[in-house]
């Protein structure tokens, strides 16, 4: 898939294959007129997911309480994220097996934010667990275990993971 | 029965999804911008928008947007938008945060990236002179990954304007570019045939036909200008080099079907009819929905016949006559089941459409002749935009109720918090009334020691760092004193040991004054440090007040308004869906009808041509024996 680029093409078409006698039907200018509508709704949409997304933030996650984990890969890691395991002071926080999509999305440089939840303040533990596949198909694990503190503002985590080919550390904790 | 070989040239532009922007690894990063890149990425661009949309809405509302963390990448935040946007057919509102990038004060190559990224967009909406406009005002630094992108887009809005000459230089300059392979060569044939250079565009179409393609989107526009050639060469009867051309389209792409039928017919015009056999006889193998293998199912026994093999194809025109039966049983089930309302809820299928192949396997699915037809129905444009319009309202559809639904959830939690903390509540404000009483007397307290520490640095007095035991002999001293004056002729000897005892105190006093000053400063820090520690008590207990009384109070009206707004979305999606699903019905209906006619013909045709065949095949066998 090229990207980043408008890959336009000027093509001759056929006219042996009409495309369809629909317009006795339904008009062209019915049709831009309804999708000129799906835009419009489209736009109510999103405007009130922001806003639900907002307002569910501040009742499930309120700011003194919250805390998020992202997950973020090394791009073009020949490595294959296949799960990924939060625990955090012992509870499971969250598990998560990735498709292809997510992973493929990951190691362009997208960030998954795996887990938000409710905290105290104070020190907190965090255990990270990694299952993948190696290049060479030999299965890949690790565990790590952090420790972070909450205070009163948000708590954004970040875990950044690579692959034993890419001589970074792989798992890290960072902080954002 | 030639295929009447009717071309024309047709504008018909299309573009393929650009890819939304790529965050290298550049670290920091903001995460709310990569999150919405990674929904992006799997082309889930309502999510990604309603993540973005939130992202530069707080970062827009900051007083010093510099100490946020998405400041380095707002620019690029700002052109994604305008990419989910269109991504997510969003045509009216694409473009508009790009605009606001653009005319803001940024640098000189930010600002070409935005007039490009208008552009493109202007161009995709159709409006092609603002995007020419759009382009004109680039000017001086240009990011280097976007040159020839512009240049290219630039050449293909000449195209499109019908000035064919101005595209032209622009695409000779671009051929060979490893970013663009194939386009520009193709485009530039595309042009030469604008400008009535036939001979030029067959060349450049030549060019374009054998370049070294590695991926799918160059093997496919390599495939495109063979079958252009080829067929340009064919209508004008240059058989042979269209045999040549035809022949380089890959057996399994998606020009293959027509480009073997176009073969078969460049053999049958040059009346190599053995030739035509072989491309038609692998085309009537494969599915038998494409137009381009019923027309070879008329075409191979017709070959047979120009063969004098009568036999074989009497034989094969009956073959044709059931298939385009069954074809036509399947069509007019496929009408009768869109009319019957099976074809929308065969689309929203859900566990169909989470496979990539969805559209395949709704075609194969049992029982469903509604979508035997969907992929010949999806090369329409028109039936794409309609889907596409159809599958999008059903998705806010199903959004719109999940979240109808949740209100009620976030009520009964609402209804449970009240019902815990408002009891709690009036026992807990008495407790943090007596801790905030003393609180305010230890403030008091320390800002008068604070007082007096400061005062003796600057005057000392020693009798205010007095003990107890030490303040209790003053007292007692004065009182002895008082009493000794008090009488008649007072003791001279008593009041001397009276003041010796006091001078002992005073020399005390005076002489550990320093060290007792020290231990006041000392003493009072200490102080300090639990007046810290009640502020912090107090301050966290009014945040947890505070925390308690917000999880509860002050949603009423925003649910209700969310709500409201929720259930006038749904109400609007429903109908809009009704609409657009009876414009999908029209459309399918339409072309399948259009399909079911072209059959019939072709069975008219099968069924004299059999007959003739019969009679042929007849006679030679006939006239065998008497030779």
């Amino acid at each position: 898939m090229r990207t980043l680029l408008a890959i336009i093409v000027v093509t001759l078409s056929m006219c042996g294959w009409p495309i369809a006698g629909w317009a006795e039907g339904a008009s062209q200018q019915e049709m831009r007129s309804l999708d000129e509508q799906v835009q419009v709704v489209k736009t109510d949409v999103l405007s009130i997911a922001t806003d639900l997304n907002q307002l569910e933030e501040r009742l499930l996650f309120p700011s003194n309480t919250q805390v998020s984990v992202f997950v973020s890969l090394s791009p073009q890691d020949p490595f294959r994220l296949d799960a990924v395991q939060i625990r955090i002071d012992g509870e499971l926080a969250t598990h998560h097996i990735y498709s292809f999509k997510e992973l493929d999305a990951l190691k362009s440089g997208g960030v998954q934010r795996i887990f938000t939840g409710n905290f105290g303040t104070g020190e907190h533990q965090l255990e990270v667990s990694v299952i993948g596949k190696l290049e060479s198909g030999k299965d890949y694990r690790q565990s790590q275990q952090f420790t972070f503190s909450k205070s009163v503002d948000p708590r954004l985590l970040g875990i950044a993971l690579a692959g034993p080919g890419t001589g970074e550390a792989p798992i890290q904790l960072q902080d954002w | 029965m030639l295929r009447n070989a009717c071309w024309q040239i047709a504008l018909l532009v299309y573009v393929v999804a650009w890819a939304p922007a790529v965050l290298a690894d550049s670290k920091p990063r903001d995460l709310y911008f990569s999150e919405a890149l990674y929904y992006a990425q799997q082309g889930l661009y309502f999510e990604a928008l309603a993540r973005l949309d939130v992202e530069l809405a707080q970062h827009n509302g900051l007083d010093e947007p510099k100490l946020d963390s998405l400041y380095p990448f707002v620019d690029s935040a700002q052109f994604s938008v305008g990419d989910f946007e269109l991504n997510y057919r969003m045509h009216l509102r694409a473009g508009h945060a790009i605009t606001a990038v653009l005319e803001g004060n940024v640098d000189e190559s930010i600002r070409n990236d935005a007039a490009y990224r208008l552009a493109r967009i202007q161009f995709q909406k159709g409006q092609l002179a603002d995007a020419l406009h759009s382009l004109d005002r680039i000017h001086g630094r240009v990011p280097e990954n976007i040159r020839d992108d512009i240049e290219f887009l630039r050449a293909n809005l000449y195209l499109s304007t019908a000035h064919p000459d101005d595209a032209t230089p622009i695409l000779k300059r671009l051929q060979g570019d490893r970013k663009l392979l194939g386009f520009p060569e193709y485009n530039l044939a595309i042009a030469y045939l604008q400008g009535d250079r036939r001979d030029a565009a067959l060349q450049q179409l030549d060019k374009a036909g054998a370049v070294d393609a590695s991926d799918d989107e160059t093997r496919a526009i390599r495939d495109k200008a063979n079958l252009v050639r080829g067929t340009l060469l064919l209508e004008s009867g240059q058989f042979a080099d269209a045999k040549n051309s035809l022949d380089r389209v890959r057996l399994e792409g998606p020009f293959s079907n027509q480009a073997l039928l176009s073969a078969g017919w460049a053999d049958v015009s040059a009346q190599h009819f053995e030739g035509a056999v072989v491309p038609w006889n692998i085309l009537v193998q494969r599915n038998r929905t494409d137009p381009a293998v019923q027309e070879a199912m008329l075409a191979l026994p017709y070959a047979y016949g120009q063969l004098a093999v009568y036999g074989r194809a009497a034989m094969l025109y009956s073959q044709a006559l059931q298939a385009y039966g069954a074809e036509r049983d399947k069509l007019h089930a496929s009408i009768d089941s869109i009319r019957a309302g099976k074809f929308l809820k065969a689309l929203v299928r859900e566990e169909i459409r989470k496979d990539k192949d969805w559209v395949v396997r709704l075609r194969s699915l049992p029982e469903t002749p509604e979508t035997y037809y969907l992929m010949e129905l999806l090369a329409s444009h028109d039936f794409q935009s309609a889907l596409q319009n159809y599958l999008d309202l059903e998705d806010l559809r199903r959004r719109l109720d999940g979240w109808q639904r949740s209100f009620a959830a976030y009520e009964d939690l609402i209804q449970l918090r009240r019902a815990y903390y408002e009891p709690l509540l009036p026992g807990l404000d008495q407790q943090f009334r007596d801790l905030d009483s003393r609180r305010r007397l230890r403030l008091e307290q320390q800002k008068i020691l604070a007082g007096r520490l400061q005062n003796m640095l600057i005057a000392p007095r020693p009798e205010l760092l007095a003990t107890a035991d030490e303040q209790l002999l003053t007292t007692q001293l004065n009182t002895l004193e008082q009493r000794i004056n008090a009488g008649a002729t007072p003791d001279a000897n008593l009041l001397a040991r009276v003041g010796r005892l006091r001078g002992l105190v005073t020399w005390d006093l005076k002489t550990q004054y320093h060290e007792r000053l020290t231990q006041f400063y000392e003493h009072l820090q200490e102080s300090q440090k639990a007046v810290e520690t009640l502020n912090e008590q107090y301050n966290e207990f009014v945040r947890v007040r505070q925390a308690a009384t917000h999880s509860y109070v002050g949603y009423d009206t925003p649910i209700k308004r969310l709500r409201t707004r929720v259930g006038e979305a749904i109400q609007q999606t429903k109908l809009l869906m009704a609409r657009q699903g009876n414009v999908l019905e029209q459309v399918a209906v339409a072309e399948l009808q259009v399909r079911e006619q072209r059959l019939e013909n072709y069975e008219v045709r099968a069924r004299y041509a059999m007959a003739d065949s019969y009679d042929r095949a007849t006679a030679v066998q006939r006239q065998a024996p008497q030779q």
